[in-house]
């Protein structure tokens, strides 16, 4: 993709999400929060998967981090800033992702996989099983914080959501996607792809390919804890779910239906799973079973996820045409 | 000529198999020498000991006088040496400038750095071209790797190792691919590429006996793990058992 038309459909987004409060009613706006902690984490998510090679399925711990973070700091240490909470959030994650990495980023494909699923049930049944620390099953509570400063009282919390917090967090995803471009372009960046494209080869022209995985993955981590932080935020809530390894299902999920070899794939698919969630789940109550069948049929049909297959647009439908 | 990359009496065993014993050889500043043997008499082992991907179970492997027994291909490449594979070895949905770009990163020591762009950096690019005219792949600098012909790959991968301004480079068998008659131009392409980019040593694990008479200051044979000889090209070829050994019976003319 070239910088320009990069440009474009990052800002023909941002103004589309900018004035989705304006004309949307309150629930949808509501809803786009979700959205927002989802796109940002698989920002990150997608530095480990799409570019780096490496396929995680216990990405949700750091999501889970972030939430519990955000319950701790705030719940317990009464820290009413959320910008201070998400900067400890994404110091706590890198650096619990540190040993973590260290052990997994021996390891490629399935036995990768495999670890980092166990790195998250292990994290899962801490939660679940050390009830006087962390509520066990009923979870922790996430009290209302300030934004830059402003408590915004006259807000009820679903105004709050749809209003003040939707901005700001769509300020974050700017903020996220501008940070990510920026270090997928650069030569970290490059040298992150030669590690997933060709890690022997790469060795010889000098790249360092664990320690980059392992940044990578450090990285990552970052991304997931502030997206768990918005989750916790809007449900008011953290809960050991959210860690739950089918909840990192859920993440490779997103990357794959939006389309993981596209920088914008992530935050298509975290759009499309939230808002297909939301439809599916007020027509059917098979809509697990809906997912799965959309899945399959992305997998099979649109390798390369929606954003791939809208990339894909105009050279195809200048084939049919010419 | 001073010595560039050196082994001192070194063997190497995998468990009871003894796959070098006791060897010795060098290269020095100028020289192409050509590793040659028999199936099985130790030249993968002798030039992954080179390269430091493996650690000597006795003796010394040096470059520049510095000790690289078994400290990896990342810090060898650091160093100055690089080393190119038999099978052809790109990155397949990176581009060709991309390619060689990854090579100058780690050679300008730009790795780290994960906030600057990468296109806007003229130093790479820069040299990213240069690397690409030498091999006469300046007109395919973006396209993706996957899409070049089998030869274009082969030269890609080459030139990759060359952007790391080496002081000294390995090939294994770089004609290997290559169509015979395209073979000479192959080695002459290297050789043309050595020169502009200032390499000054090379060393070739080699098959095919016409080009290493042709292009060879230097013949180190290997059979059964051990030293059979270490020859200028004339005195190598010059004695028919020797040839024989090192190529078996097949050879008819």
């Amino acid at each position: 993709m070239t910088i320009s038309s990069a440009a474009v459909t990052a800002l023909a987004g941002t103004v589309a999400l900018a004035l989705l409060p304006v004309v949307a009613p309150p629930y949808y706006v509501g809803l786009m929060i979700p959205f927002f902690g989802y796109a940002i984490a698989l920002l990150g998510f997608n530095l480990l998967f799409g570019y780096t090679g490496l396929l995680s399925f216990g990405h949700a711990m750091f999501l889970g981090l972030g939430a519990y973070g955000a319950a701790v700091l705030s719940g317990i240490f009464g820290i009413k800033q959320f910008e201070v909470v998400l900067l400890a959030v994404i110091m706590t994650a890198a650096l619990v992702a540190v040993p973590i990495a260290f052990l997994c980023a021996r390891y490629v494909g399935i036995f990768f996989g495999m670890l980092t699923l166990a790195f998250g049930m292990l994290f899962y049944s801490f939660l679940f099983k050390f009830y006087h620390l962390t509520g066990g099953d009923s979870g922790m509570r996430v009290p209302r914080m300030n934004i830059l400063g402003f408590a915004f009282e006259r807000y009820n919390k679903i105004e709050f959501l749809a209003g003040p917090f939707y901005y700001y967090c769509l300020g974050l995803l700017v903020i996220a996607g501008l940070l990510m471009w920026r270090i997928v372009h650069s030569p970290f960046g490059l040298h992150l792809q030669t590690v997933r494209d060709n890690a022997h080869k790469a060795e010889y022209l000098g790249v360092h390919v664990r320690r980059f995985r392992l940044a990578a993955f450090v990285i990552s981590a970052a991304f997931g804890a502030v997206g768990g932080a918005i989750l916790g935020f809007r449900i008011g809530l953290a809960d050991p779910e959210l860690v739950y390894w089918t909840h990192s299902g859920q993440l490779v999920f997103m990357a794959v239906l939006g389309g993981f070899s596209n920088f914008f794939g992530p935050i298509v698919g975290a759009l499309t799973y939230t808002l297909l969630q939301d439809q599916l789940q007020s027509l059917t109550e098979y809509w697990r079973s809906m997912l799965g069948m959309i899945l399959a049929l992305i997998v099979i049909g649109f390798p390369e996820g929606i954003a791939g297959l809208a990339a894909d647009l105009p050279r195809r439908l200048a084939q049919r045409f010419v | 000529m001073s010595t560039l990359l050196e082994t001192r009496n070194v063997s190497k065993a995998y468990g009871v198999f003894r796959a070098l014993e006791n060897v010795s050889m060098s290269v020095a500043e100028g020289e192409l020498v050509s590793v040659v043997g028999p199936n099985g008499a130790g030249k993968t082992t002798l030039v992954n000991l080179l390269t430091g991907l493996l650690a000597p179970t006795s003796g010394e492997v040096l470059f520049m006088d510095k000790s690289i027994a078994g400290v990896g291909p990342v810090a060898l490449a650091d160093q100055g040496l690089a080393r190119a594979f038999q099978l052809i070895q790109i990155f397949p949905k990176l581009t060709v400038a991309e390619t060689i770009a990854a090579a100058v990163v780690s050679r300008q020591k730009k790795r780290w750095r994960m906030l600057s762009q990468l296109s806007a950096d003229t130093q790479i690019h820069g040299k990213v071209r240069k690397v690409a005219e030498i091999f006469g792949l300046d007109s395919r600098l973006d396209t993706i790797s996957s899409a070049l012909s089998q030869g274009e790959k082969k030269l890609l991968d080459v030139a990759s190792a060359f952007a790391l301004d080496p002081q000294i480079i390995l090939f294994d068998e770089p004609t290997s691919g290559v169509s015979t008659a395209d073979k000479h131009t192959m080695m002459k392409t290297l050789l043309g590429a050595a020169k502009i980019t200032g390499v000054k040593g090379i060393v070739l694990v080699e098959h095919d006996m016409d080009l290493v008479s042709a292009y060879s200051t230097r013949i180190i044979a290997l059979a059964g793990g051990r030293l059979l000889a270490d020859l200028p090209p004339k005195q190598f070829f010059a004695d028919p058992h020797l040839i024989e050994t090192v190529i078996g019976k097949r050879r008819t003319h």
